[in-house]
């Protein structure tokens, strides 16, 4: 259950329009009208995203004001955000290792010049093509 | 020494269950690429910090295959998989399947660039069978947080 909620959530975020729309709506609540009108889409369209948004939890709107503006659900965006900047710092991790590697690579190469450089890998050459 | 230029990127797709991580190098192609598939390289970079990175074997080239295993005291974790297209200084296209799910696999994308001046942008797509494996996967980062975050987000779209 929860793992369905999560991807709606994240399908929710993916779309450039909607996160822009929760960006907005990071300053404050907002109506329809107010959220479409710096967008080439129609009012149906926004409508629409808003739909996605409200249907994963992001945002809500109050039933009972004339103009239901519509409220961001911050804590589950900030939820969203962590889990994804989570994942990303992981990834940056691995890459700043890569970065080490590449450097000893470099300095390797640096201290050897008689290295053969290119894309070999490291069998030995004896063993000629794999099968 | 690395820059805030160098920062990696993480792109969930809209329409396709995928991920796609982009960062920037200061550092050759051909070295960048040789870091990909020389396992002995590999082994130093691609496994988390906590865990000893072990490869059973690793033969990049178009139709090799490669094993290894990630462990921890007496947890571990293998992971396997084929590579379909090495193409040098441009192009990795790999399976991956983690073997405590095997029915599980991912279809990965490296793409290797050449910026010039000796720098290399690194494009990572990984696809998945499902939108739901896709994000458990992206979440799989909290490691032991993961249960405990969906069930605050539970909490939080239960109010």
């Amino acid at each position: 259950m929860a793992e369905d909620a999560l991807s709606r959530v994240f399908s929710a975020l993916a779309d450039p329009l909607r996160r822009d729309i929760v960006a907005r709506l990071t300053d404050g609540d907002a109506t329809v009208n107010e959220l479409a009108e710096p967008y080439e889409v129609s009012l149906q369209a926004v409508s629409r995203h808003l739909k996605v948004l409200e249907d994963a939890g992001l945002v809500s709107r109050s039933r009972e004001a004339q103009r239901r503006p519509v409220h961001l659900e911050a804590e589950v965006f900030d939820l969203m955000t962590k889990w994804i900047e989570r994942y990303r710092q992981q990834a940056e991790e691995r890459y700043r290792r890569l970065d080490d590697v590449l450097r000893s690579m470099s300095d390797a190469t640096a201290n050897a010049p008689a290295l053969h450089l290119g894309t070999e890998t490291t069998n030995p050459p004896t063993t000629g093509e794999s099968p | 020494m690395t820059t805030m230029t160098n920062e990696t990127r993480i792109e969930l797709d809209p329409d396709v269950p995928r991920v796609m991580i982009t960062r920037e190098f200061d550092f050759p192609v051909e070295q960048v690429f040789r870091a990909h598939t020389d396992g002995d390289l590999v082994r130093q970079w691609l496994g988390p910090r906590d865990l000893t990175m072990t490869i059973d074997y690793f033969d990049c080239r178009t139709g090799g295959s490669y094993r290894y295993l990630h462990s921890r005291g007496d947890d571990v974790f293998g992971f396997n998989g084929c590579f379909h297209e090495v193409r040098p200084n441009e192009l990795i296209v790999q399976t991956f399947t983690f073997e405590g799910m095997p029915d599980g696999v991912a279809l990965e994308k490296v793409r290797f660039e050449d910026l010039g001046n000796g720098r290399t942008r690194l494009t990572g797509a990984s696809l998945v069978d499902s939108f739901a494996d896709r994000d458990a996967f992206v979440s799989s980062g909290m490691e032991a947080g993961v249960r405990e975050g969906y069930e605050r987000l539970d909490e939080l779209l239960a109010k």
